[in-house]
C-alpha cells in the first residue's frame, strides 16, 4: 500500500509491503524516520494531539499538547478528558495539565504561559 | 503646537512575527545597537500565537514544536539581546528616504529616520469578497484564520456544522481543530484538481477524521437569512466552470474560507518598492534588498511560505544584510536576473548580484512554487542556453515550495545572461 509520511513537511510517499499484518518492506522514504513511521502507521498509528483548554480564572484559553504521540484511536477520548478538566492560572509553558491522559502513559503539557 | 522629534534608528524592523523577530536578532548579532521593532499587535509572535498545532521547528531546532513554543524561543532571544520592541504600534507610512511614521496609544504619533528598514509585515487571507460567490450575505462565513483566532486565542467556537472552501494549510488545520473541539466538518472543497496544502496535512487533518476532500469542486451558492443555513457545492470542469447537474447540498452553519494568502504590502508600495505580480511581494536581490536602497523584505510579506523555519532562515539573512547596510556596506556589481521558466512560478530572489571581483562569497538559495503537479520531473537552471544545474525531483506540487541552492563556484562562473529556472516533465 502507499501512505504519506507525516513526520515532516516533505511528505514522502511510502510504498509499504504488509504481509500477515507485518511490514516486510518500505520504499520511497527520504530518511530513516519515514521507515519507522511506516512500521508504526501500518500496525498501530499514533498522533500528536494539540488542543485548547479553558482556564477558569482567565478569559483566554490555554494551548496544550500531548508530550509525545498517543494511539490514534485515543484522540477523541483524550479531547473528552481534557474538556472535562478545570484549570486555574497561573500556568507555565511545559507544566503538566493532565498526567497520563486516557491511560496512554503520556502527559498533556501547556504550550504557552498564562500568568 | 508641539513639535515632534524625529528619532534616528539604525535598523527599523516592521513586524514582530517570526520574520521580524529573526531579522532583529540577526541585526543585533551583527552589531547594531540602535535597533527598533514596531509591532501592531499587543504581543510579539505574529500568526504563530494562534497556530497551536505542532510541526514547527524541525529544520531550525531539530525538534517538533507548536506555534506558541516556536515563537517563545525567538521572544526569549529578543529579550535576552535587549532589543526594543514597541507593541501596539501601527506603522502609518514609510517612504523611499526611509522616513517612517507610526502611532500607538501610549506614545501617540512617532517619527523615525531609519538607516535601514526590514519589512516583515507578513501576509493576510484572501477575503470572501474576492470570490463573488452567489447567494446571500449572512453571518457564519469566516476566513479560516479568523476562525482559528476565535477558537485558539479567544476561546469561542464559531459554529457546529462546517464546510471548508479551499484546501490551503490553514483550512486543513482548521478542519481538524473544529472537529477536535466538537464541531462536525462535512467537507473540504477545493477548486483545483489538487490541494494547495501540504500532503501531511491532508493525511493528519482530513483522512484521520474521515472528512471528505472534494477536488475540482467549489461552493456555488451561499444560503441563509440571518445565519448561514447551507451551501451548494458543484463540480467544475477543466476551465473551473461549474458543471450543471453536479450540485450537492450541505446543511451547515459555518463556511470557512482558505482560498489563499496575500503578502501585506500597502506600506511597501508607499515607498515605491517594485512588487512582483507573481509573488505579490517585493522584487529583491540576493541580499533581500528591494529596488529601494536600504529597504529589505523577508518572510510572508516577501512571498508566502509553507514553513516558518524557512521564514526564520530568510529573515536572519535580511536582518544581517540590513545591519551591514546601516553600517555603511554598499554592494556593487552587475545584476543577473532570475526568470520563471516552464512549470515555475515566482522565483525569489529575482536578481543575483555578481560581484565585480568575481567572488560570490556564499551560495544563493532560490525558492519558487511549481505551477502544477509533476512526478519524476527534472528541475533545470539555465544560464542563457547553458544548463548549470539539474536535479531529479520525485514530486513537485504547488502546495510545497521548492528550493535550489546555487553554490559559489556556479555563481562565479555565470555568463551574465538571464538565468531561467524550469521544470521539464
Amino acid at each position: 500500500m502507499e501512505i504519506t509520511c507525516i513526520n515532516c513537511p516533505v511528505g514522502c510517499r511510502l510504498q509499504v509491503t504488509v504481509e500477515n499484518g507485518k511490514v516486510t518492506n518500505v520504499a520511497g522514504n527520504g530518511c530513516k524516520s519515514g521507515y519507522h513511521y511506516a512500521l508504526q502507521e501500518c500496525v498501530a498509528p499514533r498522533r500528536m494531539v494539540t488542543a485548547v483548554m479553558t482556564v477558569a480564572n482567565r478569559k483566554t484559553p490555554l494551548s496544550v499538547k500531548t508530550k509525545t504521540m498517543i494511539p490514534k484511536t485515543k484522540i477523541l477520548d483524550c479531547m473528552r478528558q481534557l474538556s472535562a478538566l478545570s484549570l486555574n492560572a497561573p500556568i507555565r509553558m511545559g507544566d503538566v495539565v493532565c498526567p497520563d491522559v486516557c491511560g496512554t502513559g503520556v502527559d498533556v503539557i501547556a504550550t504557552k504561559t498564562v500568568e | 503646537m508641539q513639535i515632534l522629534n524625529t528619532q534616528t534608528v539604525d535598523v527599523l524592523v516592521i513586524g514582530a512575527g517570526p520574520a521580524g523577530m529573526a531579522a532583529a536578532i540577526a541585526a543585533r548579532e551583527a552589531g547594531v545597537s540602535n535597533l527598533l521593532v514596531l509591532e501592531r499587535e499587543a504581543d510579539m509572535g505574529g500568526i504563530l500565537r494562534q497556530c497551536i498545532h505542532n510541526g514547527f521547528g524541525l529544520h531550525r531546532f531539530k525538534e517538533e514544536l507548536t506555534g506558541p513554543e516556536y515563537a517563545q524561543r525567538d521572544i526569549d532571544r529578543v529579550r535576552e539581546l535587549g532589543i526594543e520592541v514597541r507593541c501596539g504600534t501601527t506603522v502609518l507610512s514609510i517612504d523611499e528616504c526611509r522616513f517612517v511614521t507610526a502611532i500607538s496609544k501610549e506614545k501617540g504619533l512617532q517619527l523615525f529616520q531609519a538607516g535601514a528598514i526590514v519589512l516583515a509585515m507578513g501576509c493576510r487571507e484572501r477575503p470572501n469578497g474576492s470570490l463573488g460567490t452567489p447567494g446571500t450575505r449572512c453571518a457564519g462565513v469566516f476566513s479560516a484564520g479568523t476562525a482559528q483566532k476565535y477558537v485558539n486565542l479567544e476561546g469561542y467556537m464559531p459554529g457546529k456544522r462546517v464546510v471548508i472552501l479551499g484546501s490551503g494549510d490553514v483550512g486543513l488545520i482548521m478542519a481538524r481543530r473544529m472537529t477536535l473541539q466538537g464541531a462536525k466538518v462535512l467537507a473540504c472543497v477545493e477548486l483545483m484538481p489538487y490541494s494547495s496544502g501540504l500532503n501531511r496535512n491532508i493525511v493528519q487533518c482530513l483522512q484521520d477524521y474521515d472528512i471528505p476532500l472534494y477536488l475540482s469542486h467549489t461552493v456555488t451558492y451561499i444560503r441563509g437569512r440571518e445565519r448561514l443555513e447551507g451551501v451548494t457545492v458543484s463540480q467544475v470542469d477543466e476551465c473551473r466552470n461549474p458543471i450543471p447537474g453536479t450540485e450537492k447540498e450541505f446543511d451547515c452553519d459555518t463556511l470557512l474560507l482558505s482560498v489563499g494568502l496575500i503578502p501585506e504590502n500597502e506600506l511597501t508600495q508607499q515607498a515605491n518598492v517594485e512588487i512582483s505580480p507573481l509573488t505579490q511581494g517585493a522584487v529583491v536581490d540576493d541580499t533581500l534588498q528591494t529596488n529601494q536602497p536600504g529597504i529589505f523584505a523577508c518572510g510572508n510579506v516577501l512571498h508566502v511560505h509553507d514553513l516558518v523555519d524557512f521564514v526564520s532562515a530568510e529573515s536572519l539573512k535580511a536582518g544581517k544584510a540590513a545591519a551591514e547596510y546601516a553600517m555603511g556596506q554598499r554592494w556593487s556589481g552587475k545584476f543577473v536576473h532570475v526568470k520563471d521558466g516552464d512549470g515555475v512560478r515566482g522565483v525569489v530572489p529575482q536578481k543575483i548580484r555578481i560581484p565585480e571581483s568575481g567572488m560570490a562569497a556564499q551560495g544563493v538559495q532560490l525558492m519558487f512554487r511549481p505551477a502544477g503537479v509533476y512526478e519524476n520531473a527534472t528541475l533545470r537552471i539555465m544560464d542563457g542556453e547553458k544548463e548549470i544545474h539539474k536535479a531529479k525531483k520525485r514530486i513537485l506540487t504547488p502546495g510545497e515550495m521548492a528550493e535550489v541552492t546555487l553554490k559559489s563556484d556556479i555563481l562565479n562562473a555565470l555568463s551574465g545572461a538571464d538565468l531561467t529556472v524550469r521544470i521539464d516533465p
